[in-house]
């Protein structure tokens, strides 16, 4: 099922003209109306009437993280206050946060896009749709919400936070039929069901979209026999929009990304050169419909590569793959390297544990140390029994030895000790920096 | 059916449209509003043949027209009703519509002729009483009516549309903008460029609104409605609420 197939099968010379047209109104609005990017075209001697070509993109400089922290709040909307209509934040865990803008168009068309993605998973207007990602300055909740709610379903706002009991009883109960939310929240409401007795069969869900951190094909698996569902990643910033930006489709062999409101490409991380079709390298986007927050050449930080080929689905838009990590998360330990993620996932497989966690590195006398201090779901029985919490320290160290080579200290604390919001599950302090 | 890309056009040193691009796809009614003097006519007699582009590509029915002569763009059927009307005033409103079929006329298609042609009075009535009248005696609007129904005779697959508002009362205006309505209807492509942006967007499907030379914004006609900007400098709103 396509949810706006004069778009998503559009031929590719058409979709160029589009993406020609949109391309200069962006960088000329962009131009005009923020003083960053005017500073910026200027200082680089960049005509911003000059855009000619699709690929007179390359000439256009970057934007960065760092350049939209330091536009806080509103420097980076391109039109008056009055104008905007929803205010959200990025969810980034370090450094100031990042305050995107929207007018009205952007929030029809934002929800349009997620119509779209929740339509190649196959919702209709008949599903119970479950967002229990948080709702409020993310962009997570409001996102999918509008997107459910434009295809006609019925939508539950349990948001994230609460009991899991809860939000399983709702899902029983309510007769949810498709789940959205985060991997990790995702796998603690799985490990929840089993240890309450209730049988995927007992409940009504088909479908789980998740999103806003990366994950792995082995979580994928874990959910979908845990839940018995199909689960699909979603992809998407909220500096572009939120969810939205690219998804699966019922081929499941990447991400669309939907190239009529973003253009993307693939740059090496370290020299910012562009890298062709199948090169892994991060994902830089270019808004072409915002008005109120538009982006040129954004560093998004997340590792991908395009795919070549063409989708089965029949939709023309160019596949993403899976974000395999981010840039700045690979951390080196003693002749190690290692991902954030490859931690958070060890986590999802260990009942009552997580997803929040905390890596503490530091050196001593020359020697890299590491400390995993992990949450412990108040929920669980875990706590009750000192064995069995030793049991499952053993066993986890263990595993992370033959992750890693090496083990780490461990330690268990109280979930809210932990305070760790947004897209990292395991938070990393580096000490060693200092 | 109409792509341009990134066109470059002007008066000798004067650059007047500096990199446009825009695209109207079959069936469709595209508005391209803006103030005067922002190149829109210009662009259009660009797109018509009547001024060289320096730069950038013109597609109309997959064929590359930019170095095409007018004469040869009205024969591939993209038709241009020009600023002014511009009509021939001593001659009868009969022979101003025939000659909007000459190069047809000429290769010995009369009765096809005919048959716009009176396809055209069907749309406008009023010229089809006024017929023998001399076009130069003709009130605004029925001028108007008669320079569209000229374009009308030659059957084009695309009809631009040159500010066919222009120094008309609202309800003429009104008669007009239906007729185009029901032109696209009949299937008919319509690019129509318009300082009234209210009644233009109330019919289009997209729109393209240019400033001093480039396009600055394009969306559908009911985004560009719910634009501020166009709101504030196009429809002369500066109200939280329009309701018309």
């Amino acid at each position: 099922m396509i949810y706006d197939a004069t778009s998503e099968t559009m031929a590719r010379d058409a979709l160029q003209q589009l993406q020609l047209e949109r391309l200069q109104t962006t960088v000329l609005r962009a131009y005009r109306n923020v003083r960053f990017y005017h500073q910026l075209l200027d200082a680089r001697q960049v005509d911003a009437e000059g855009v000619r070509h699709l690929s007179d993109l390359r000439r256009l400089p970057l934007t960065t993280k760092e350049d939209l922290r330091r536009a806080y709040p509103y420097d980076m909307f391109a039109v008056p206050l009055r104008e905007i209509v929803r205010i959200h934040k990025s969810s980034g865990t370090t450094g100031k946060p990042i305050v995107v803008g929207y007018t009205r168009n952007d929030v029809r068309r934002w929800s349009e896009l997620v119509a779209r993605q929740l339509v190649a998973a196959g919702l209709t207007d008949h599903d119970v749709v479950q967002v229990a990602f948080d709702y409020g300055l993310f962009t997570g909740g409001l996102g999918f919400h509008y997107g459910a709610e434009k295809i006609g379903a019925a939508v539950i706002p349990t948001s994230s936070g609460g009991r899991l009991d809860d939000q399983i009883h709702i899902m029983k109960d309510y007769k949810t039929t498709a789940l959205v939310t985060t991997p990790s929240h995702g796998a603690a409401l799985a490990h929840r069901l089993a240890e309450m007795g209730v049988h995927p069969e007992e409940l009504h869900l088909k479908c789980g979209i998740f999103g806003s951190e990366p994950w792995s094909e082995g979580l994928r698996r874990f959910l979908e026999e845990r839940l018995h569902i199909r689960a699909y990643d979603s992809y998407g910033l909220s500096e572009l929009t939120g969810p939205g930006v690219s998804s699966e489709c019922e081929a499941r062999d990447g991400l669309h990304v939907n190239e009529d409101h973003f253009l993307v490409e693939v740059v090496d991380p370290v020299s910012a050169e562009p890298l062709a079709t199948d090169q892994e390298g991060e994902l830089v986007f270019t808004t072409l419909a915002k008005e109120g927050f538009p982006l040129l050449r954004y560093r998004t930080g997340d590792l991908a590569r395009l795919l070549p080929g063409v989708c089965p689905c029949g939709r023309t838009f160019v596949r993403m793959s899976r974000v395999a990590a981010r840039t700045d998360d690979l951390i080196a330990i003693r002749g190690v390297k290692i991902l954030p993620s490859q931690i958070a996932d060890l986590l999802a497989g260990i009942a009552g544990l997580g997803p929040q966690a905390e890596l503490v590195l530091d050196r001593q006398e020359d020697q890299d140390m590491m400390e995993l201090r992990v949450a412990v779901s108040d929920e669980s029985s875990l706590l009750d029994d000192l064995k069995t919490l030793d049991a499952v320290r053993s066993d986890l160290r263990a595993r992370i030895e033959e992750m890693m080579g090496f083990v780490p200290r461990v330690m268990f604390v109280e979930k809210r000790t932990l305070e760790v919001a947004g897209r990292q599950r395991v938070r990393v302090v580096d000490r060693r920096r200092l | 059916m109409l792509s341009v890309r990134s066109c470059e056009s002007g008066y000798g040193p004067l650059r007047v449209v500096k990199g446009v691009s825009l695209h109207v796809g079959t069936g469709e009614i595209v508005a391209l509003i803006g103030a005067n003097g922002a190149g829109k006519s210009t662009l259009l007699k660009t797109i018509a043949g009547l001024i060289r582009p320096t730069a950038g590509e013109i597609i109309f029915d997959g064929r590359a027209t930019q170095r095409l002569r007018a004469h040869h763009v009205a024969a591939a059927g993209l038709m241009l009703v020009p600023e002014g009307r511009q009509l021939f005033a001593p001659m009868t409103v009969e022979d101003n519509l025939i000659l909007g079929g000459y190069a047809r006329y000429r290769r010995g298609q009369a009765t096809w002729v005919n048959t716009q042609m009176e396809r055209a009075y069907e749309l406008f009535p009023i010229l089809a009483e006024r017929r023998r009248q001399l076009a130069g005696t003709l009130s605004g609007g029925e001028q108007q009516m008669a320079a569209i129904a000229r374009a009308l005779t030659g059957g084009p697959k695309l009809i631009m549309l040159d500010e066919p508002s222009l120094g008309l009362a609202p309800l003429i205006v009104r008669t007009i903008i239906d007729a185009l309505s029901r032109l696209r209807r009949e299937g008919t492509t319509i690019l129509l460029v318009e300082q009234n942006a209210r009644a233009a967007l109330s019919i289009a499907d997209r729109g393209y609104v240019m400033e001093t030379g480039s396009v600055l914004l394009e969306g559908s006609a009911s985004e560009l409605l719910e634009n501020p900007d166009v709101r504030r400098a196009y429809l002369g709103k500066d109200y939280t609420r329009i309701d018309e």
